[in-house]
Protein backbone atom coordinates (compact mmCIF):
# COMPACT_ATOMS: atom_id res chain seq x y z
CA UNK A 1 0.00 0.00 0.00
CA UNK A 2 2.71 2.24 0.55
CA UNK A 3 4.35 1.48 -2.26
CA UNK A 4 0.70 2.36 -4.07
CA UNK A 5 1.07 6.06 -3.03
CA UNK A 6 4.86 6.53 -3.50
CA UNK A 7 4.72 5.06 -7.31
CA UNK A 8 1.54 7.59 -7.79
CA UNK A 9 3.95 10.47 -5.97
CA UNK A 10 6.75 9.63 -7.84
CA UNK A 11 5.21 9.41 -11.17
CA UNK A 12 3.81 12.67 -10.93
CA UNK A 13 6.61 14.14 -10.09
CA UNK A 14 9.03 12.77 -12.74
CA UNK A 15 6.47 14.19 -14.80
CA UNK A 16 7.04 17.56 -13.61
CA UNK A 17 10.90 17.08 -13.99
CA UNK A 18 10.66 16.02 -17.49
CA UNK A 19 8.25 18.91 -18.28
CA UNK A 20 10.71 21.13 -16.96
CA UNK A 21 13.66 19.90 -19.35
CA UNK A 22 11.57 20.35 -22.20
CA UNK A 23 10.42 23.29 -21.82
CA UNK A 24 13.88 24.91 -21.05
CA UNK A 25 14.59 23.13 -24.65
CA UNK A 26 11.78 25.17 -25.81
CA UNK A 27 13.99 28.13 -25.40
CA UNK A 28 17.54 26.76 -26.64
CA UNK A 29 18.72 27.91 -29.83
CA UNK A 30 17.83 25.43 -31.95
CA UNK A 31 21.31 23.95 -33.35
CA UNK A 32 19.42 23.21 -37.03
CA UNK A 33 21.56 24.92 -39.86
CA UNK A 34 19.09 26.37 -42.42
CA UNK A 35 21.46 24.65 -44.75
CA UNK A 36 20.91 26.48 -48.69
CA UNK A 37 20.68 29.39 -46.90
CA UNK A 38 23.94 29.08 -43.99
CA UNK A 39 26.46 26.47 -44.77
CA UNK A 40 28.95 25.22 -42.27
CA UNK A 41 32.46 26.00 -43.51
CA UNK A 42 34.34 22.91 -43.79
CA UNK A 43 37.91 21.88 -43.47
CA UNK A 44 39.89 23.03 -46.12
CA UNK A 45 41.13 19.56 -46.97
CA UNK A 46 37.41 17.99 -46.11
CA UNK A 47 36.84 14.24 -48.37
CA UNK A 48 34.81 16.17 -51.00
CA UNK A 49 35.32 16.87 -54.46
CA UNK A 50 38.85 15.86 -55.45
CA UNK A 51 40.65 18.41 -57.61
CA UNK A 52 43.83 18.08 -59.60
CA UNK A 53 46.40 20.31 -60.43
CA UNK A 54 47.65 19.54 -64.00
CA UNK A 55 50.95 21.40 -63.92
CA UNK A 56 52.11 19.39 -61.56
CA UNK A 57 51.19 16.39 -62.67
CA UNK A 58 53.85 14.00 -63.79
CA UNK A 59 51.60 11.30 -64.82
CA UNK A 60 53.22 8.48 -62.65
CA UNK A 61 49.98 6.67 -62.30
CA UNK A 62 50.52 6.30 -58.34
CA UNK A 63 46.57 7.48 -57.65
CA UNK A 64 45.40 4.88 -60.66
CA UNK A 65 47.01 2.02 -58.63
CA UNK A 66 46.05 3.19 -55.32
CA UNK A 67 42.05 3.98 -56.18
CA UNK A 68 39.91 0.92 -54.84
CA UNK A 69 36.96 1.76 -57.24
CA UNK A 70 39.46 2.27 -60.39
CA UNK A 71 37.86 5.54 -61.30
CA UNK A 72 40.93 7.67 -62.38
CA UNK A 73 41.68 7.22 -66.19
CA UNK A 74 44.65 8.51 -66.96
CA UNK A 75 46.50 8.35 -70.51
CA UNK A 76 50.01 9.60 -70.97
CA UNK A 77 52.20 10.25 -74.02
CA UNK A 78 56.45 10.45 -73.53
CA UNK A 79 57.44 13.70 -74.55
CA UNK A 80 60.38 14.15 -76.66
CA UNK A 81 64.02 14.65 -75.25
CA UNK A 82 63.76 18.15 -77.09
CA UNK A 83 60.89 19.32 -75.47
CA UNK A 84 61.27 20.81 -72.07
CA UNK A 85 58.11 20.24 -69.95
CA UNK A 86 59.66 22.12 -67.18
CA UNK A 87 59.55 20.87 -63.59
CA UNK A 88 56.56 20.53 -60.82
CA UNK A 89 56.62 22.97 -57.69
CA UNK A 90 58.13 20.21 -56.06
CA UNK A 91 61.00 19.83 -58.01
CA UNK A 92 60.39 16.74 -59.54
CA UNK A 93 61.35 16.87 -63.76
CA UNK A 94 58.01 16.38 -65.43
CA UNK A 95 58.85 13.61 -68.50
CA UNK A 96 55.40 12.72 -69.67
CA UNK A 97 52.60 14.07 -71.39
CA UNK A 98 49.30 13.56 -69.76
CA UNK A 99 47.04 14.26 -72.29
CA UNK A 100 44.43 12.47 -70.60
CA UNK A 101 43.36 12.43 -66.70
CA UNK A 102 39.97 11.51 -65.78
CA UNK A 103 38.05 11.73 -62.38
CA UNK A 104 34.59 9.31 -62.53
CA UNK A 105 33.49 11.46 -59.34
CA UNK A 106 30.34 9.44 -59.54
CA UNK A 107 32.09 6.15 -58.76
CA UNK A 108 34.42 8.10 -56.18
CA UNK A 109 34.20 6.84 -53.19
CA UNK A 110 36.23 9.84 -51.31
CA UNK A 111 38.22 7.38 -49.73
CA UNK A 112 41.52 9.74 -50.28
CA UNK A 113 43.94 6.91 -50.77
CA UNK A 114 44.97 8.88 -54.29
CA UNK A 115 46.43 11.60 -52.65
CA UNK A 116 48.49 11.09 -49.99
CA UNK A 117 50.54 8.42 -52.69
CA UNK A 118 50.45 11.12 -55.32
CA UNK A 119 55.09 11.80 -55.64
CA UNK A 120 53.95 15.73 -56.33
CA UNK A 121 51.05 16.57 -53.85
CA UNK A 122 49.01 17.75 -57.46
CA UNK A 123 45.77 15.38 -56.34
CA UNK A 124 44.03 16.84 -53.72
CA UNK A 125 40.60 16.77 -51.81
CA UNK A 126 38.66 20.25 -51.65
CA UNK A 127 35.65 21.57 -49.84
CA UNK A 128 33.21 21.38 -52.79
CA UNK A 129 30.60 19.37 -52.34
CA UNK A 130 27.50 20.60 -54.08
CA UNK A 131 28.28 19.05 -57.65
CA UNK A 132 24.65 17.47 -58.74
CA UNK A 133 23.80 16.88 -62.02
CA UNK A 134 21.16 15.76 -64.20
CA UNK A 135 23.47 14.00 -66.55
CA UNK A 136 25.83 11.22 -65.07
CA UNK A 137 28.01 11.65 -67.62
CA UNK A 138 28.62 15.32 -66.31
CA UNK A 139 30.57 13.37 -63.56
CA UNK A 140 32.85 12.18 -65.19
CA UNK A 141 35.92 15.41 -64.76
CA UNK A 142 38.36 15.87 -67.54
CA UNK A 143 41.41 17.80 -65.73
CA UNK A 144 43.48 17.21 -68.26
CA UNK A 145 44.28 20.59 -69.61
CA UNK A 146 45.89 19.89 -73.31
CA UNK A 147 43.61 20.97 -76.25
CA UNK A 148 42.40 18.15 -78.98
CA UNK A 149 44.37 19.76 -81.25
CA UNK A 150 47.88 19.57 -78.99
CA UNK A 151 47.38 15.84 -78.23
CA UNK A 152 47.34 15.22 -81.99
CA UNK A 153 50.20 16.55 -82.21
CA UNK A 154 52.31 14.89 -79.38
CA UNK A 155 50.98 11.83 -80.75
CA UNK A 156 52.12 11.95 -83.97
CA UNK A 157 54.91 13.85 -83.19
CA UNK A 158 55.86 10.96 -80.01
CA UNK A 159 54.98 8.44 -82.72
CA UNK A 160 56.98 9.52 -85.14
CA UNK A 161 59.76 10.14 -82.73
CA UNK A 162 59.00 5.99 -81.89
CA UNK A 163 59.14 5.35 -85.50
CA UNK A 164 62.64 6.94 -85.65
CA UNK A 165 64.08 5.07 -83.05
CA UNK A 166 62.51 1.75 -84.23
CA UNK A 167 64.40 2.24 -87.12
CA UNK A 168 67.42 3.70 -85.25
CA UNK A 169 67.36 0.28 -83.11
CA UNK A 170 66.76 -1.98 -86.00
CA UNK A 171 69.67 -1.10 -87.98
CA UNK A 172 71.74 -0.77 -84.78
CA UNK A 173 70.81 -4.43 -83.98
CA UNK A 174 71.42 -5.17 -88.07
CA UNK A 175 74.97 -3.68 -87.87
CA UNK A 176 75.95 -5.76 -84.84
CA UNK A 177 74.20 -9.03 -86.47
CA UNK A 178 76.41 -8.13 -89.40
CA UNK A 179 79.14 -7.43 -87.01
CA UNK A 180 78.77 -10.63 -84.76
CA UNK A 181 79.67 -13.21 -87.76
CA UNK A 182 82.85 -11.41 -87.93
CA UNK A 183 83.30 -11.28 -84.52
CA UNK A 184 85.06 -13.90 -82.14
CA UNK A 185 83.37 -16.46 -79.71
CA UNK A 186 83.96 -14.32 -76.78
CA UNK A 187 80.39 -12.88 -78.17
CA UNK A 188 78.94 -14.69 -75.28
CA UNK A 189 79.94 -12.80 -72.75
CA UNK A 190 77.50 -10.30 -74.09
CA UNK A 191 74.74 -12.39 -73.15
CA UNK A 192 72.70 -8.91 -72.43
CA UNK A 193 72.33 -8.05 -75.51
CA UNK A 194 71.02 -11.68 -77.22
CA UNK A 195 68.26 -11.16 -74.41
CA UNK A 196 67.40 -8.13 -75.93
CA UNK A 197 64.59 -8.57 -78.84
CA UNK A 198 65.97 -7.67 -82.41
CA UNK A 199 63.41 -5.02 -82.65
CA UNK A 200 61.66 -3.79 -79.56
CA UNK A 201 58.26 -3.72 -79.05
CA UNK A 202 56.42 -0.75 -80.69
CA UNK A 203 55.41 1.14 -77.83
CA UNK A 204 51.92 2.65 -77.80
CA UNK A 205 51.22 6.07 -77.46
CA UNK B 1 -27.62 34.53 -30.45
CA UNK B 2 -29.92 31.49 -31.87
CA UNK B 3 -32.95 34.25 -31.29
CA UNK B 4 -31.44 37.18 -32.73
CA UNK B 5 -30.37 34.76 -35.66
CA UNK B 6 -34.03 33.87 -35.89
CA UNK B 7 -35.35 37.41 -35.78
CA UNK B 8 -32.72 38.13 -38.63
CA UNK B 9 -33.14 35.45 -41.48
CA UNK B 10 -36.97 34.43 -40.22
CA UNK B 11 -35.84 30.46 -41.51
CA UNK B 12 -35.24 28.00 -38.94
CA UNK B 13 -33.77 25.66 -40.86
CA UNK B 14 -31.21 28.25 -41.83
CA UNK B 15 -29.97 29.47 -38.47
CA UNK B 16 -29.97 25.65 -37.18
CA UNK B 17 -27.97 25.21 -39.74
CA UNK B 18 -25.82 28.04 -38.94
CA UNK B 19 -25.65 27.30 -35.75
CA UNK B 20 -24.16 24.03 -36.61
CA UNK B 21 -21.51 25.22 -38.87
CA UNK B 22 -20.35 28.00 -36.53
CA UNK B 23 -17.92 25.69 -34.62
CA UNK B 24 -16.58 24.32 -38.02
CA UNK B 25 -15.29 28.13 -38.65
CA UNK B 26 -12.95 27.43 -35.45
CA UNK B 27 -12.48 23.84 -35.92
CA UNK B 28 -10.64 23.85 -39.33
CA UNK B 29 -8.28 26.68 -38.70
CA UNK B 30 -7.64 25.47 -35.67
CA UNK B 31 -6.62 22.30 -36.83
CA UNK B 32 -4.35 23.79 -39.53
CA UNK B 33 -2.55 25.92 -36.53
CA UNK B 34 -2.25 22.88 -34.25
CA UNK B 35 -0.56 20.33 -36.54
CA UNK B 36 2.06 23.54 -37.41
CA UNK B 37 2.41 24.52 -33.55
CA UNK B 38 2.28 20.68 -33.20
CA UNK B 39 5.59 20.54 -35.67
CA UNK B 40 7.10 23.73 -34.17
CA UNK B 41 7.05 22.57 -30.23
CA UNK B 42 8.08 19.00 -30.95
CA UNK B 43 10.84 20.55 -32.70
CA UNK B 44 12.01 22.97 -30.58
CA UNK B 45 11.86 20.85 -27.54
CA UNK B 46 13.51 18.35 -28.98
CA UNK B 47 16.31 21.74 -30.44
CA UNK B 48 15.83 21.48 -34.18
CA UNK B 49 13.69 24.43 -35.80
CA UNK B 50 11.00 22.09 -37.61
CA UNK B 51 9.38 23.77 -41.03
CA UNK B 52 10.94 26.65 -41.73
CA UNK B 53 10.44 27.06 -45.59
CA UNK B 54 6.88 26.46 -46.55
CA UNK B 55 5.36 30.01 -47.05
CA UNK B 56 8.16 32.20 -45.65
CA UNK B 57 7.95 33.03 -41.97
CA UNK B 58 8.72 29.73 -39.69
CA UNK B 59 7.24 27.71 -42.38
CA UNK B 60 3.39 28.57 -41.90
CA UNK B 61 2.10 27.46 -44.61
CA UNK B 62 3.34 23.84 -44.09
CA UNK B 63 0.15 22.66 -42.97
CA UNK B 64 -1.95 24.45 -45.90
CA UNK B 65 0.45 22.60 -48.40
CA UNK B 66 -0.22 19.55 -46.74
CA UNK B 67 -4.20 19.54 -46.91
CA UNK B 68 -3.71 20.67 -50.49
CA UNK B 69 -1.63 17.68 -51.32
CA UNK B 70 -4.18 14.97 -48.95
CA UNK B 71 -6.95 16.48 -51.56
CA UNK B 72 -5.12 15.49 -54.32
CA UNK B 73 -4.11 12.00 -53.02
CA UNK B 74 -5.26 9.20 -54.63
CA UNK B 75 -8.02 7.33 -52.30
CA UNK B 76 -6.48 3.96 -52.20
CA UNK B 77 -8.78 1.20 -50.58
CA UNK B 78 -7.45 -2.20 -49.96
CA UNK B 79 -9.33 -4.55 -52.21
CA UNK B 80 -10.33 -7.38 -49.47
CA UNK B 81 -11.50 -4.37 -47.38
CA UNK B 82 -14.77 -3.97 -46.39
CA UNK B 83 -15.81 -1.02 -48.84
CA UNK B 84 -18.63 0.02 -46.90
CA UNK B 85 -17.60 0.28 -43.42
CA UNK B 86 -13.82 1.34 -44.34
CA UNK B 87 -15.88 4.70 -46.31
CA UNK B 88 -17.93 5.32 -43.70
CA UNK B 89 -15.42 5.07 -40.78
CA UNK B 90 -13.36 8.27 -41.00
CA UNK B 91 -16.81 10.20 -41.06
CA UNK B 92 -18.01 8.85 -37.90
CA UNK B 93 -15.04 9.66 -36.34
CA UNK B 94 -15.23 12.48 -36.94
CA UNK B 95 -18.90 13.23 -36.60
CA UNK B 96 -18.19 11.86 -32.88
CA UNK B 97 -15.45 14.20 -32.33
CA UNK B 98 -17.46 17.64 -33.65
CA UNK B 99 -20.73 16.35 -31.96
CA UNK B 100 -19.47 17.39 -28.82
CA UNK B 101 -18.90 20.97 -30.10
CA UNK B 102 -22.70 21.14 -30.35
CA UNK B 103 -22.93 21.95 -26.35
CA UNK B 104 -19.78 23.22 -25.92
CA UNK B 105 -19.89 26.82 -24.65
CA UNK B 106 -17.74 29.25 -26.63
CA UNK B 107 -18.86 32.37 -25.29
CA UNK B 108 -21.70 33.41 -22.97
CA UNK B 109 -23.91 34.32 -26.05
CA UNK B 110 -23.14 31.58 -28.38
CA UNK B 111 -23.50 27.98 -27.33
CA UNK B 112 -24.36 25.65 -30.63
CA UNK B 113 -27.51 23.87 -28.59
CA UNK B 114 -28.76 25.25 -25.32
CA UNK B 115 -29.69 21.85 -24.01
CA UNK B 116 -29.78 21.06 -19.95
CA UNK B 117 -28.12 17.80 -20.30
CA UNK B 118 -24.77 19.13 -22.00
CA UNK B 119 -22.02 17.39 -19.93
CA UNK B 120 -24.03 13.82 -20.27
CA UNK B 121 -24.37 14.94 -23.77
CA UNK B 122 -20.71 15.46 -24.49
CA UNK B 123 -19.73 12.33 -22.38
CA UNK B 124 -21.90 10.10 -24.37
CA UNK B 125 -21.42 11.54 -27.91
CA UNK B 126 -18.01 11.29 -27.89
CA UNK B 127 -17.98 7.60 -27.50
CA UNK B 128 -19.13 7.60 -30.95
CA UNK B 129 -15.43 8.01 -31.94
CA UNK B 130 -14.56 4.31 -31.16
CA UNK B 131 -17.16 3.29 -32.81
CA UNK B 132 -15.88 4.71 -35.89
CA UNK B 133 -11.86 3.64 -34.69
CA UNK B 134 -13.67 -0.03 -34.51
CA UNK B 135 -14.93 0.34 -37.84
CA UNK B 136 -11.62 1.57 -39.53
CA UNK B 137 -9.95 -1.27 -37.79
CA UNK B 138 -12.08 -3.93 -38.76
CA UNK B 139 -12.84 -2.94 -42.14
CA UNK B 140 -8.79 -2.59 -43.09
CA UNK B 141 -8.68 -6.12 -43.00
CA UNK B 142 -5.32 -5.92 -41.81
CA UNK B 143 -3.90 -6.73 -38.62
CA UNK B 144 -2.13 -4.04 -37.12
CA UNK B 145 -5.61 -1.75 -38.25
CA UNK B 146 -7.22 -4.50 -35.86
CA UNK B 147 -5.11 -4.44 -33.32
CA UNK B 148 -4.97 -0.71 -33.04
CA UNK B 149 -8.77 -0.51 -33.03
CA UNK B 150 -8.84 -3.05 -30.31
CA UNK B 151 -6.45 -1.38 -28.46
CA UNK B 152 -7.99 2.11 -28.99
CA UNK B 153 -11.48 0.30 -28.03
CA UNK B 154 -9.97 -0.90 -24.69
CA UNK B 155 -8.30 2.03 -23.60
CA UNK B 156 -11.16 4.46 -24.53
CA UNK B 157 -14.17 2.60 -23.36
CA UNK B 158 -11.83 2.32 -19.91
CA UNK B 159 -10.69 5.92 -19.40
CA UNK B 160 -14.22 6.97 -20.01
CA UNK B 161 -15.17 5.83 -15.99
CA UNK B 162 -12.58 8.02 -14.86
CA UNK B 163 -13.05 10.85 -16.99
CA UNK B 164 -17.08 10.47 -16.22
CA UNK B 165 -16.73 10.17 -12.45
CA UNK B 166 -13.73 13.26 -11.70
CA UNK B 167 -16.77 15.45 -14.44
CA UNK B 168 -19.39 13.99 -11.83
CA UNK B 169 -17.40 15.71 -8.38
CA UNK B 170 -18.17 19.06 -10.58
CA UNK B 171 -21.56 18.33 -11.31
CA UNK B 172 -22.66 17.76 -7.73
CA UNK B 173 -20.95 20.87 -6.41
CA UNK B 174 -23.03 22.40 -9.44
CA UNK B 175 -26.13 20.28 -9.30
CA UNK B 176 -26.05 20.97 -12.99
CA UNK B 177 -25.44 19.38 -16.44
CA UNK B 178 -25.80 22.89 -18.52
CA UNK B 179 -22.66 23.86 -19.41
CA UNK B 180 -24.02 27.36 -19.58
CA UNK B 181 -24.79 27.18 -15.96
CA UNK B 182 -21.98 25.88 -14.74
CA UNK B 183 -19.98 29.05 -16.94
CA UNK B 184 -22.41 31.24 -15.21
CA UNK B 185 -21.77 29.87 -11.56
CA UNK B 186 -17.71 30.98 -11.83
CA UNK B 187 -18.11 34.39 -13.27
CA UNK B 188 -15.88 36.74 -11.03
CA UNK B 189 -12.21 36.56 -10.34
CA UNK B 190 -10.12 32.96 -11.17
CA UNK B 191 -10.98 32.15 -7.60
CA UNK B 192 -14.35 31.35 -7.75
CA UNK B 193 -13.35 28.63 -10.31
CA UNK B 194 -13.78 25.15 -9.67
CA UNK B 195 -10.38 24.24 -9.67
CA UNK B 196 -9.61 25.92 -6.56
CA UNK B 197 -13.34 25.03 -4.54
CA UNK B 198 -13.08 22.47 -2.04
CA UNK B 199 -9.17 21.58 -1.87
CA UNK B 200 -7.88 19.28 -2.73
CA UNK B 201 -10.86 17.11 -3.87
CA UNK B 202 -11.59 19.41 -7.03
CA UNK B 203 -7.93 19.49 -7.93
CA UNK B 204 -7.31 15.83 -8.07
CA UNK B 205 -10.36 15.55 -9.84
CA UNK B 206 -8.71 17.97 -12.66
CA UNK B 207 -5.50 16.20 -12.62
CA UNK B 208 -7.89 12.86 -13.12
CA UNK B 209 -9.50 14.26 -15.67
CA UNK B 210 -6.37 15.50 -17.90
CA UNK B 211 -4.77 12.23 -17.50
CA UNK B 212 -7.91 10.58 -18.62
CA UNK B 213 -8.77 13.22 -21.51
CA UNK B 214 -5.36 12.47 -22.63
CA UNK B 215 -6.11 8.59 -23.16
CA UNK B 216 -9.58 9.40 -24.88
CA UNK B 217 -7.76 11.30 -27.81
CA UNK B 218 -5.27 8.76 -28.22
CA UNK B 219 -2.40 11.15 -27.19
CA UNK B 220 1.01 10.31 -26.09
CA UNK B 221 1.63 8.84 -23.78
CA UNK B 222 -1.58 7.02 -24.29
CA UNK B 223 -1.07 6.71 -28.10
CA UNK B 224 -0.81 2.62 -28.27
CA UNK B 225 -3.39 2.40 -30.59
CA UNK B 226 -1.64 4.07 -33.56
CA UNK B 227 1.75 3.23 -31.68
CA UNK B 228 3.68 3.67 -34.76
CA UNK B 229 6.49 1.58 -33.45
CA UNK B 230 4.86 -1.35 -33.03
CA UNK B 231 1.13 -0.82 -34.96
CA UNK B 232 2.56 1.18 -38.50
CA UNK B 233 -0.24 3.67 -38.16
CA UNK B 234 -2.88 1.89 -36.47
CA UNK B 235 -6.29 1.86 -37.22
CA UNK B 236 -5.61 4.40 -39.92
CA UNK B 237 -2.83 2.22 -41.19
CA UNK B 238 -4.91 1.81 -44.54
CA UNK B 239 -6.50 5.16 -45.04
CA UNK B 240 -4.94 7.33 -47.79
CA UNK B 241 -5.63 11.44 -48.95
CA UNK B 242 -9.02 12.81 -47.65
CA UNK B 243 -9.96 9.94 -45.08
CA UNK B 244 -6.68 10.15 -43.39
CA UNK B 245 -7.14 13.72 -43.47
CA UNK B 246 -10.22 13.42 -41.83
CA UNK B 247 -9.02 10.98 -38.97
CA UNK B 248 -6.20 13.81 -38.35
CA UNK B 249 -8.99 16.16 -38.10
CA UNK B 250 -11.07 14.62 -35.45
CA UNK B 251 -7.89 13.94 -33.21
CA UNK B 252 -7.52 17.43 -33.29
CA UNK B 253 -11.00 18.53 -33.23
CA UNK B 254 -10.96 16.06 -30.05
CA UNK B 255 -8.14 17.66 -28.36
CA UNK B 256 -9.57 20.53 -28.41
CA UNK B 257 -12.87 19.21 -26.92
CA UNK B 258 -11.54 17.77 -24.34
CA UNK B 259 -9.69 20.95 -23.46
CA UNK B 260 -12.24 22.82 -24.07
CA UNK B 261 -14.20 20.53 -21.34
CA UNK B 262 -11.38 21.00 -18.51
CA UNK B 263 -11.49 24.70 -19.54
CA UNK B 264 -14.89 24.97 -18.97
CA UNK B 265 -15.92 22.59 -15.63
CA UNK B 266 -12.43 23.77 -13.89
CA UNK B 267 -11.23 27.18 -15.30
CA UNK B 268 -14.67 29.14 -15.68
CA UNK B 269 -14.81 28.60 -19.55
CA UNK B 270 -15.04 31.80 -21.14
CA UNK B 271 -15.30 33.59 -17.80
CA UNK B 272 -12.90 36.40 -17.90
CA UNK B 273 -10.26 35.84 -14.78
CA UNK B 274 -9.93 39.01 -13.46
CA UNK B 275 -13.76 39.91 -12.60
CA UNK B 276 -15.65 42.61 -15.03
CA UNK B 277 -12.22 43.12 -16.58
CA UNK B 278 -12.03 42.49 -19.97
CA UNK B 279 -15.63 40.23 -20.02
CA UNK B 280 -18.22 40.06 -22.44
CA UNK B 281 -19.32 38.57 -24.98
CA UNK B 282 -16.34 38.67 -27.44
CA UNK B 283 -13.79 38.55 -24.68
CA UNK B 284 -15.58 35.65 -23.70
CA UNK B 285 -14.68 33.67 -27.10
CA UNK B 286 -11.07 34.93 -26.41
CA UNK B 287 -10.65 33.61 -22.94
CA UNK B 288 -12.55 30.82 -23.72
CA UNK B 289 -10.16 29.88 -27.15
CA UNK B 290 -6.94 30.92 -24.98
CA UNK B 291 -7.65 28.35 -22.43
CA UNK B 292 -8.53 26.29 -24.60
CA UNK B 293 -5.43 26.18 -26.39
CA UNK B 294 -3.31 26.41 -23.49
CA UNK B 295 -4.74 22.65 -22.71
CA UNK B 296 -4.17 21.90 -26.44
CA UNK B 297 -0.82 22.96 -25.81
CA UNK B 298 0.11 21.21 -22.69
CA UNK B 299 -1.23 18.01 -24.06
CA UNK B 300 1.50 18.80 -27.04
CA UNK B 301 4.11 19.82 -24.41
CA UNK B 302 3.25 15.86 -22.73
CA UNK B 303 3.59 14.61 -25.78
CA UNK B 304 7.09 15.38 -26.52
CA UNK B 305 7.87 14.71 -23.06
CA UNK B 306 6.45 11.53 -21.93
CA UNK B 307 7.39 8.34 -23.44
CA UNK B 308 4.44 5.58 -24.48
CA UNK B 309 3.06 3.76 -21.95
CA UNK B 310 2.95 -0.77 -21.92
CA UNK B 311 -0.36 -1.89 -22.42
CA UNK B 312 -0.84 -3.28 -19.00
CA UNK B 313 0.48 -0.39 -17.31
CA UNK B 314 -2.47 1.76 -19.20
CA UNK B 315 -4.86 -0.64 -17.58
CA UNK B 316 -3.45 -0.53 -14.42
CA UNK B 317 -3.42 3.50 -14.59
CA UNK B 318 -6.95 3.57 -15.33
CA UNK B 319 -8.31 0.58 -13.20
CA UNK B 320 -6.02 1.11 -10.18
CA UNK B 321 -4.98 4.38 -10.01
CA UNK B 322 -7.58 7.33 -11.47
CA UNK B 323 -10.63 5.54 -10.93
CA UNK B 324 -10.32 5.06 -7.05
CA UNK B 325 -8.71 8.47 -6.76
CA UNK B 326 -12.05 9.40 -8.65
CA UNK B 327 -14.46 7.73 -6.38
CA UNK B 328 -12.94 9.28 -3.68
CA UNK B 329 -12.98 12.35 -5.08
CA UNK B 330 -16.74 11.94 -5.30
CA UNK B 331 -17.24 10.75 -2.09
CA UNK B 332 -15.13 13.53 -0.37
CA UNK B 333 -16.92 16.43 -2.74
CA UNK B 334 -20.40 14.56 -1.55
CA UNK B 335 -20.01 14.94 2.02
CA UNK B 336 -18.37 18.61 1.34
CA UNK B 337 -21.49 19.80 -0.10
CA UNK B 338 -23.73 17.82 2.48
CA UNK B 339 -22.45 19.34 5.34
S1 LIG C 1 39.24 9.27 -53.32
FE1 LIG C 1 39.47 7.04 -53.39
S2 LIG C 1 37.84 6.39 -54.79
FE2 LIG C 1 38.11 8.59 -55.11
S3 LIG C 1 39.53 8.75 -56.79
FE3 LIG C 1 40.74 8.81 -54.91
S4 LIG C 1 41.36 6.69 -54.54
FE4 LIG C 1 39.70 6.64 -56.04
S1 LIG D 1 49.90 10.32 -58.41
FE1 LIG D 1 49.94 12.55 -58.71
S2 LIG D 1 51.57 12.84 -60.25
FE2 LIG D 1 51.04 10.68 -60.27
S3 LIG D 1 49.53 10.52 -61.90
FE3 LIG D 1 48.40 10.78 -59.99
S4 LIG D 1 48.09 12.97 -59.86
FE4 LIG D 1 49.67 12.69 -61.40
Amino acid sequence: MKQYFKDIFKSIWTIFVGMKVTFRHLFIPAVTIQYPDVKLKLPERARNRLYVNMDDCIGCFQCDLACPVDCIYIETVKALPTDDLGITSTGHKKRLWVPKFDIDIAKCCYCGLCVPVCPTECIVMTDVYEFSEFNRHHLIYNYATLTPAEIADIKAKAAAYEKEQAAKKAAASAQAKAAQPAGTPAAETTAKTETTPSTPPPRSA
Amino acid sequence: MEQLLKTIFENDLFVYVLMAVVPLMWVLPYALFAVWLERKVSAHMQDRLGPMRTGGWHGWAQTIADILKLIQKEDIVPKAADRKLHFLAPFVVFIGSYAAFAAIPFSSAYIGSNINIGLFYIIAVSSLVVVGILMAGWSSNNKWSLLGAMRSAAQIVSYEIPTALALLSIVMIAGTLDLQEINHMQTGWFWNWYLFKKFPFVFIAFVIYSVASLAETNRTPFDIPEAESELVAGYHTEYSGMKFALFFLAEYANMFAVSAIGATLFLGGWNSPFGNFMSGPLWGVFWFLSKGMFFVFVQMWLRWTLPRLRVDQLMYVSWKVLTPWAFACILGVGFWTML
